[in-house]
């Protein structure tokens, strides 16, 4: 407990965008094949700094098997509410979920270059406490630590659904599942909420025998992954709406709310439409009434290929799909990061009007069938996959790897684990940056990146930026 | 300055207290205030927020009001009175832990969580060894009073002492909404707060503290 708050707890987005840029970042480091453990990396980016660009520090785990996927903090500017009384929690905490072994870490990262191990979940705990298990996306919040998870229970994960269950924010102690009335939701992937409007927005991926040991494409090609969104009413823990996107847009999975809780909308992208191999944005809002509505306000078309320099997953279709994997936000609200990490590309739209956005900047690297190279003349696995825009909006990081065995699938033969940064125009445009170039260790791929003092995809805002 | 005088500056002075602490709720209202684009809602959550914690007062000032009839165990009251709200003080020390329900309650029901976070906190509490003193100021010659006129001006000042209480902390608690709204903005909000945990607690162990040595 502090004496004051945190000061990487801010009010607004506003004065969040205002703060001291970041110097050090945290990345996940998983072991494809489970042959090593996984680990956390720390990531020197201060360019003032002697190490910048490089991993100062590592700290690996004592299990094999777990992979890395994302990560969050046990705590965040939403615990400036009075509502939710936590005001003197330190942003000190990595909750670091193994999505295959569903065994959770506590990194304390205090002093982020002696970072350790705070607790260790084991997976039976979360299995016997939840009924849940393959833990994913963390947000802190009202009642503690939320954690999404993508399987019920059993061995394959298909007893009964996935959903999100509820940690203790000072002792890191599994408090039970957060769902009173989840209606028709039974698959499980991302969510997010505006904290004031007391709503809560949640996507689905597919259930673990449709992602563990890879794609299916039958499962796939007729329509079986998510593509619904659901709306709860946040602390009465009910689903008050599910809204079908279409049973083409399969895989509904990042949800980005507008940071400033003052407004009502907020974006969801889609991985594959199966018609037409397009990635899509979904654009999401409450009416005034109260329930919701979405729109596809974005396609982004898939590029045709030769069928002999495709992997035999897309030889049939002769065609590079754009494959929408993750989406961030800008603080500002302002631009919208997709990556497409089938095509290699990482566009930038503004987002200004959210039923509107504009393609503002665009980079290409890697991709299927193309491999487009670093400008510092070196290679990139895969694509652009998990995003993390640094508070300020001035800088885009990315990883490359999606999930172990989809890796392989879409980009049989490749490896390594990169992370790259783009910087971004005066008003907009995204250029790579030569100099900031990582390769993780041998044998080790990258997820979710964490900056410093909260990021993008972290911080709950509760209240409005003017 | 008379006890009597000294007891319900006690009554403005905890009011002010408890309204500038952002954690009885100040800056919930700038927040509706900016959601809305409209200061005339920062108004209205006050008023709710006020509406709570009188509530919270009333709710556990009147109890010892109905005590009161048993005029010959007034400071036998006291005396438990005081000791209740130490206990809670020790325990609040104790038991550094925030009230989870609190965080179930709708940011739409300003005065529910209001009136909820009052009473998880003893604010209400904390005013009962003052009020209790204020009533015996006031009886000190009305010894042979009949029960029925007793309990009448007992439970005057127990709806005064909370409006009073209340006024003070929705005054000092608005006139900072207000800062923050108009001038300060919000980056005062993560500047001027300060962890009272522990002094909380402090306090009440003082105010039931005081209250035992005064019977003395």
């Amino acid at each position: 407990m502090n004496l004051r708050p945190d000061p990487t707890f801010h009010a607004t987005p506003k004065l969040a965008m205002e703060a001291p840029a970041e110097t050090l970042a945290f990345t996940l480091m998983l072991s494809p094949d489970g042959s090593q453990p996984d680990g956390l990396a720390v990531v020197d980016v201060d360019p003032k700094s002697k190490t910048y660009g490089q991993i100062v520090h590592q700290v690996i785990m004592p299990n094999t098997g777990d992979e890395f996927h994302h990560f969050g903090w046990n705590a965040c500017s939403s615990a400036l509410s009075p509502l939710t009384g936590h005001a003197f929690l330190e942003r000190r905490y990595l909750i670091i979920p193994g999505i295959r072994s569903s065994r959770i870490y506590v990194i304390d990262v205090k002093e982020p270059l002696k970072a350790k191990i705070h607790k260790i979940i084991e997976p039976e705990e979360v299995f016997a406490k939840t009924g849940y298990s393959r833990p994913h996306t963390i947000h802190c919040g009202p009642e503690g630590i939320y954690v999404s998870t993508l399987g019920g229970g059993g061995a394959d994960g298909t007893d009964g659904p996935p959903g999100i269950f509820i940690m203790d924010c000072e002792t890191f102690e599994i408090l039970g599942r957060y769902e009173m009335d989840r209606g028709q939701q039974d698959k499980h992937y991302d969510f997010w909420w505006n904290l004031p409007r007391d709503y809560m927005v949640s996507s689905e991926w597919g259930l673990p025998p449709q992602f563990e040991n890879g794609i299916v494409p039958e499962d796939l090609l007729s329509n079986k992954y998510g593509h619904k969104i659901h709306f709860w009413n946040l602390r009465e823990r009910r689903n008050v709406q599910t809204i079908d996107l279409g049973e083409n847009h399969q895989m509904a999975l990042e949800i980005r709310p507008a940071h400033d809780p003052s407004k009502d909308y907020g974006f969801c992208g889609v991985v594959v439409d199966t018609t037409n191999l397009q990635g899509a944005i979904f654009t999401w809002w409450q009416k005034d009434d109260g329930t919701f509505e979405a729109k596809k306000t974005l396609t982004i078309d898939p590029r045709p290929e030769k069928p002999e320099n495709l992997p035999p997953l897309l030889q049939g279709f002769e065609a590079v799909p754009p494959l929408v994997t993750d989406i961030d936000l800008s603080l500002d609200d302002k631009y919208l990061y997709v990556a497409c990490w089938g095509m290699g590309e990482m566009h930038q739209y503004d987002v200004s009007d959210p039923m509107n956005p504009k393609l503002a900047g665009k980079v290409e690297i890697g991709g299927i069938a193309r491999g487009a190279k670093h400008p510092n003349g070196k290679d990139f696995a895969y694509g652009p996959q998990m995003v993390e825009i640094s508070r300020d909006g001035k800088r885009v990081y990315w990883t490359n790897s999606l999930y172990s065995t989809w890796d392989d699938q879409f980009y049989p033969g490749d490896d390594g684990g990169q992370m790259v940064m783009a910087n971004v125009g005066e008003n907009g445009g995204l250029e790579l940056d030569k100099d900031f170039y990582i390769e993780f260790p041998k044998g080790y791929r990258s997820h979710q990146i964490r900056l410093e003092g909260g990021d993008c995809s972290t911080d709950s805002f509760c209240y409005p930026s003017v | 300055m008379t006890t009597a005088a000294a007891l319900w500056w006690a009554v403005v002075a905890s009011g002010i207290y408890h309204g500038v602490n952002p954690g009885m709720g100040w800056p919930l209202a700038v927040s509706a205030a900016l959601m809305e684009r409209d200061y005339r809602n920062l108004y209205k959550a006050l008023t709710a927020l006020a509406a709570g914690h009188l509530l919270a007062m009333a709710a556990i000032l009147f109890p010892f009001t109905a005590l009161l009839v048993l005029a010959e165990w007034q400071t036998r009251i006291q005396v438990g009175a005081a000791i209740l709200v130490m206990a809670l003080g020790v325990y609040l020390l104790i038991n550094r832990r925030h009230p989870r329900f609190l965080a179930r309650v709708p940011p739409s029901r300003l005065a529910l969580w209001s009136f909820l976070a009052a009473m998880a906190h003893g604010a209400g509490l904390m005013l009962v060894p003052i009020y209790l003193g204020i009533c015996r100021t006031v009886e000190t010659d009305a010894g042979h009073a009949a029960a029925g006129d007793l309990m009448a001006g007992n439970a005057g000042t127990a709806v005064t002492v909370a409006l009073a209480h209340t006024a003070a902390m929705t005054l000092s608690g608005g006139a900072i909404a207000l800062g923050v709204y108009h001038w300060l903005g919000l980056k005062f909000l993560s500047k001027g707060w300060f962890n009272l945990d522990v002094v909380w607690a402090l306090s009440l162990i003082a105010v039931g503290g005081i209250s035992l040595l005064s019977l003395h």
